[in-house]
């Protein structure tokens, strides 16, 4: 597929998502409405991870941390009764990258499984700090009464709100395209394909690959902003370990290193899971080997299938 | 602080640290040997766990079920090599990390299918139950006793085994240069079979002796298993002595930090500060060392390979 046809793709999904709440409205099926607006989340997150997964090669196995620390921003924040969402989303990205700056800090100078067990195991570390502090709930967590507060916008509109996903999603792939073919983003590719000739040819990837994390983190952040606004209550279980994984899949099954990979991830293993489990109550018994099989023969992803010869 | 208190949360520590270490044995054994990284390796914790619990109720003998849970587990690594895991030796590790997530998905799920979400209690036999007085008024229980001592004889066997033995030579030459021990006529696909069936069964003994302890239940395995990888960056990877020394340290800064770092901040903080922060930080404090060790040596403290 040409750029062209790509961009046209691209467009129609756009355009299809965008049609999604008065398609819903007119057959009267909110819950469809609620599954994309929660897809489209986990999709922004699955590209904030695609940034240095997929470009930057970097395996970070703990990319919920961040949503875990964006959607506590809003719940602490609005806890002590500060509902205003442009300080609760700015503290979101602000506390989300520097954790990601801190973590980062520490995993990129390793590489390899070590930084897979580091990331895996820090994320770890929040999830537990988030279970022993008893003002938040705990264990429980806690509820977000009211949503995060905008003027002119009223996010209880669930169209409004699905809207301002979309929005989000879109400036966040816009965002994320110019990144990846900037001269940034050509220094983070490199690196993953050559760290000797990256170093050869003079430029030291850590400090890239540190911003590149950063981004990654407070991107991630946000979506976590907008996933408490979601689910209207907030838990550790936003950081577990298998929420990462879930994440990694996504931007694995959607194809890594594209665009659009994450967006069709993050559909697929969100709709998938929704399937089997209306199905059976055991259905991770059939998505884990699903998954393994996936992993074994299905390399590319589901934008392999579309854009076959990505670059 | 009470002398015998220090003492006996030394030895829960110990107890701790040989868990974790015969976790830690077979996962850096397979990434040493096979450069695998096993995230179902928790998989066999739980399944070790569960099959003693079952065959102890089957047969009412606590022994026959930790034979059988041991038997059973080896068997269910070998099937898990050769059915799925083989054909990732040569994968990336990330396809190895989201394969493997697929089976402890898998695995979970079955154990729930078969033995329910609800946790398992499990009790030990009359003859393993009880306290010993280790010193004058030191009383503690049989049971952890016997956990150490288990753990430090498999820790002295699998040292024998690598160090000394024909086995334990083709593991290490297999670890250097597969391909040269493949040209000189070694099966090196039933080494790693075999290597793997035995990591495999060291987690399963593990969960077994942590049955009882601890809960059984799905997923209990993975929350030991970051653990298990908090113990490996810290011992440097693929070295079993690593292994040995980040268990021991992991297992001692764990236990001392939730025993006594409440009462420790008391004497400094308010004592709502320190109810507030002793059990925060207490939960935090391996991955901070963790930290710290990254900070000063990121490839650990042993990293010999084997």
């Amino acid at each position: 597929m040409n750029p062209r046809n790509r961009a046209i793709a691209l467009a129609l999904g756009l355009l299809l998502l965008a049609a999604v709440p008065p398609i819903a409205s007119l057959f009267n099926q909110p819950f469809y409405l609620d599954l994309l607006r929660r897809i489209m989340i986990f999709a922004i997150a699955a590209a904030s991870l695609n940034l240095i997964l997929g470009y930057g090669g970097m395996i970070s196995f703990g990319h919920a941390a961040y949503l875990g620390v964006g959607g506590y921003a809003v719940g602490v924040l609005a806890h002590y009764g500060v509902y205003d969402g442009f300080l609760q989303w700015s503290l979101a990205i602000g506390a989300s990258a520097l954790v990601a700056l801190v973590i980062g800090a520490v995993s990129i100078r390793t590489s390899g499984v070590y930084f897979i067990m580091i990331t895996l195991a820090f994320t770890q570390m929040l999830y537990y700090l988030g279970i022993s502090i008893e003002e938040f709930g705990g264990d429980d967590g806690m509820r977000l009464a009211v949503r995060s507060r905008f003027p002119g916008l009223d996010l209880s509109d669930a169209n409004a709100f699905y809207y301002l996903v979309l929005a989000v999603l879109v400036l966040v792939l816009f965002l994320g395209h110019r990144l990846v073919n900037s001269r940034f983003g050509l220094v983070i590719r490199a690196a993953r394909s050559n760290e000797a000739r990256t170093r050869a040819v003079g430029v030291s990837p850590y400090p890239y690959r540190l911003a590149a994390f950063v981004i990654a983190g407070a991107v991630c952040g946000l979506a976590g902003a907008l996933l408490v606004n979601h689910t209207g209550y907030l838990t550790p279980e936003f950081m577990n370990w298998t929420r990462s994984g879930e994440l990694m899949f996504m931007v694995i099954l959607g194809g890594i290193g594209s665009l659009a990979g994450p967006v069709l991830g993050a559909f697929a293993l969100l709709v998938l899971e929704d399937l089997l489990s209306g199905w059976t109550e055991h259905w991770q018994l059939i998505l884990g080997p699903l998954l393994v099989l996936s992993v074994l023969f299905f390399r590319r992803g589901l934008a392999g299938l579309f854009f076959p010869k990505n670059e | 602080m009470n002398f015998f208190l220090v003492l006996e949360q030394t030895l829960n520590g110990l107890q701790l640290g040989v868990m974790l270490f015969l976790m830690a044995a077979g996962l850096t054994l397979v990434f040493g040997i096979m450069n695998l990284m096993n995230l179902a390796h928790g998989s066999f914790y739980m399944v070790g766990a569960y099959l003693a619990t079952y065959f102890y109720q089957v047969t009412g003998s606590y022994l026959l079920g930790v034979l059988l849970g041991l038997a059973g587990t080896l068997a269910v690594g070998v099937a898990v090599e050769l059915v799925a895991l083989r054909t990732l030796y040569e994968r990336d590790h990330l396809d190895q990390v989201l394969a493997t997530f697929g089976l402890i998905l898998f695995f979970n799920e079955l154990a729930a299918m078969i033995w329910g979400r609800a946790a398992l209690y499990t009790d030990i036999p009359d003859y393993l139950s009880g306290h010993v007085d280790l010193l004058p008024g030191l009383r503690y229980p049989l049971y952890r006793l016997v956990i150490i001592v288990v753990g430090l004889a498999v820790a002295a066997l699998l040292w024998f085994v690598v160090a000394r033995t024909r086995l334990g030579m083709l593991i290490r030459a297999g670890a250097s240069n597969r391909a040269m021990v493949a040209a000189l006529g070694v099966n090196i696909r039933l080494l790693y079979t075999l290597v793997f069936g035995f990591g495999a069964a060291l987690a399963g003994l593990a969960g077994l002796m942590a049955g009882p302890i601890h809960v059984v239940q799905p997923g209990m395995g993975e929350l030991i298993l970051i653990e298990v990888f908090v113990v490996i960056v810290i011992g440097g990877i693929g070295s079993i002595r690593g292994a040995l020394a980040g268990a021991l340290i992991v297992g001692m800064v764990d236990t001392l930090g939730r025993a006594f770092l409440k009462p420790t901040l008391a004497t400094v903080l308010s004592p709502t500060a320190a109810d507030a922060a002793g059990p925060a930080l207490a939960s935090m404090l391996i991955y901070l060392l963790m930290a710290v060790v990254l900070a000063l040596k990121p490839q650990g403290l042993f990293p010999a390979r084997l």
